[in-house]
């Protein structure tokens, strides 16, 4: 944090020929004797060899190619993996005995779930686009509440040396208790499936945001509060000055994390309770012994998974930024 | 008419007298830690600083000049002993005794002006945002830094890092004005060109200044009077050089000086071995 990370923009675009904003700078700033360079060396040359013609035409430019190649690769790659482990378990599938059913198999078997996602017959027969939107409603309202309680409660026993000698110790055996070990306890708290499955995210979301809060509280560099102390910093200045933002990659951090593990719970919480939810809907389809509707669903909760990961990673590079 | 010339006299009297120990600190003991752990970092420092004068303190590293600076600024409190003010005993920090930190210390998320605006903020905060922006643009400018002002911290280079924490500082509008090192961390040439800058600033707007250095040139260049502190642990005030070069000083003519290398001598004497007693 109090390394100097902020400048990586000055070196490397010097020295390319297409320098952009600092080659312009640098022109700016003493533009006659650049001015007056160019002139001699153009007088000096023959008419015929401008200096454009040194350059390379944009499409042999090595930088540009290099990066084509980079981009290009990165695209391919995953594809190549991809047809790859397709192939793979296409093989495996197409041998005798072999209940799983390989990929081809998969999307026939369950191209009417893929093409249709918003098809709703009844509460108990909607399209995979319901089943997953109801999960994340789910985990929107649990992980909300983590979010703001786990900061909140993060930054006090951040801040308060009392309520950290008070409360980790709990926190630290709650935190290690399995989502689904809470689903008893909230089911008869709650009586009814739907608090209790977003009692379940909650629960498992909060442990690591208060965490990681709390460290980001405690690891406020002493060079930011004195500065705080001396230039009177405080209440509502001090907490959005300094402590928010000094604080901010570590919340951010749990709450990665916190999504993450959230979204891992959801879907077990959901094959117990039951109702519309991608979780029951698997346990559903399992109990119909529908292998490629399993497979279909599985595959979108991982991707959700990931799309719900990368959100809050982009909200926390809007944040986290620091250079000092 | 007597009786009153004289109470007026009387008040006259104080008022030198408290002008004379603006900055007063008295018979300071600081001890950190406790039992095998404790460490006696300053053993009874006594030393007045009087109104507008510019002091040095000099010193090995570890031999406390930053807890002394410390201690002023109200980060630390003394074990014993006091420290005062403008004749107010310090008990916390504030505003009246700002400090340039030796690392800077910006907030790396806050722009030029908004780092300097923190402190305005502080100072009026019944005044209305915009009488606000133009006095905290006053002090970017007084640091020349205008056309910077929207830049982050660490798009600046160390120089300018710490002329924002300078206009920050000054912005504050201190009694008395605590310089930690505050040139230690940036490269010869940019060290002197701060240097000259900041005399100037100082030489426009006298505020009591207290500085820590280990750069003897830069002490004489800059002090009305230079401390220099014996080695730690249970460091005293070992010597106070004065510095009777003329104002406005430029280093050409501080190279003229007669007083100026004698100065320079003697205080490198006392360094070197101090120095030498340190080692063995």
């Amino acid at each position: 944090m109090i390394l100097n990370t902020g400048k990586p923009a000055a070196p490397a675009k010097g020295a390319s020929p297409v320098a952009g904003k600092n080659g312009h700078s640098i022109i700016n700033e003493r533009p006659k004797p650049m001015m007056a360079g160019l002139k001699t060396v153009e007088t000096k040359m023959k008419p015929k060899t401008a200096p454009a013609a040194k350059l390379p035409p944009p499409s042999e430019d090595p930088e540009r190619i290099a990066r084509a190649r980079e981009r290009a690769q990165t695209l391919i790659m995953p594809i190549l993996a991809i047809l790859f482990v397709g192939l793979f378990w296409e093989l495996y599938s197409s041998r005798d005995g072999v209940v799983l059913p390989g990929p081809i198999a998969t999307i026939k078997g369950s191209w009417n779930l893929i093409a249709h996602p918003w098809f709703d017959n009844g509460p108990n027969d909607k399209g995979l686009g319901w089943q997953l939107l109801s999960s994340l409603a789910r985990v929107g309202i649990g992980y909300s509440l983590a979010a703001v309680l786990g900061v909140l409660l993060g930054i006090i026993i951040g801040k308060s040396v009392m309520a950290f000698k008070a409360l980790d110790p709990i926190f630290q055996v709650l935190r290690t208790i399995p989502p689904l070990a809470w689903l008893p306890i909230s089911l008869a708290t709650f009586n009814k499936a739907d608090p209790s499955a977003i009692f379940v995210i909650f629960i498992t979301a909060i442990w690591p945001i208060i965490i990681n809060t709390s460290v980001g509280i405690l690891r406020i560099p002493a060079d930011y509060e004195n500065v705080a102390k001396v230039y009177q910093l405080r209440g509502s200045r001090y907490f959005f000055k300094v402590m928010l933002p000094s604080a901010a990659p570590y919340i951010f951090t749990g709450l990665r994390i916190a999504i993450g593990m959230a979204w891992l719970a959801i879907v077990a919480a959901e094959m117990l309770t039951g109702g519309v939810g991608i979780g029951f809907f698997i346990w559903d389809s399992w109990n119909s012994s529908r292998m490629s509707d399993i497979i279909v669903s599985v595959v979108y909760v991982g991707l959700i998974g990931l799309t719900l990961d990368r959100i809050v990673a982009k909200i926390a590079s809007l944040f986290g930024t620091r250079g000092d | 008419m007597d009786a009153a010339g004289k109470t007026g006299d009387a008040v006259k009297d104080r008022l030198a007298e408290n002008e004379a120990k603006f900055v007063d600190i008295s018979g300071v003991h600081k001890l950190f830690g406790s039992g095998k752990s404790r460490y006696h970092a300053l053993a009874g420092v006594d030393l007045r600083i009087a109104k507008g004068e510019f002091v040095s303190i000099i010193g090995h590293s570890g031999c406390g000049k930053s807890t002394l600076l410390n201690l002023v600024a109200g980060l630390y409190l003394p074990t014993t002993g006091s420290v005062a003010v403008n004749g107010k005993e310090v008990t916390e920090p504030g505003l009246d005794r700002a400090v340039v930190f030796q690392s800077h210390s910006l907030l790396p998320w806050l722009s030029v002006l908004d780092n300097v605006l923190v402190a305005v903020d502080s100072v009026y905060p019944e005044k209305s945002r915009e009488f606000r922006l133009e006095e905290a643009k006053k002090f970017v400018e007084m640091v020349h830094l205008t056309p910077h002002m929207n830049k982050k911290p660490g798009q600046l280079s160390g120089g300018m890092k710490q002329r924002v924490g300078i206009a920050r500082a000054f912005a504050a509008d201190p009694q008395v004005l605590l310089l930690d090192e505050p040139f230690g961390a940036l490269d010869a040439l940019t060290r002197g060109s701060m240097q000259d800058e900041l005399t100037t600033i100082w030489e426009s707007n006298r505020k009591t200044v207290m500085m820590i250095t280990h750069d003897v040139d830069e002490a004489v260049f800059l002090s009305d009077r230079i401390v220099l502190m014996s080695n730690g642990p249970a460091a005293v005030i070992a010597k106070v050089v004065e510095v009777p070069i003329p104002r406005p000083r430029t280093r050409e003519a501080l190279l003229e000086d007669s007083h100026y290398l004698e100065i320079r001598k003697e205080l490198l004497h006392y360094l070197i071995g101090t120095g030498h007693a340190a080692a063995a």
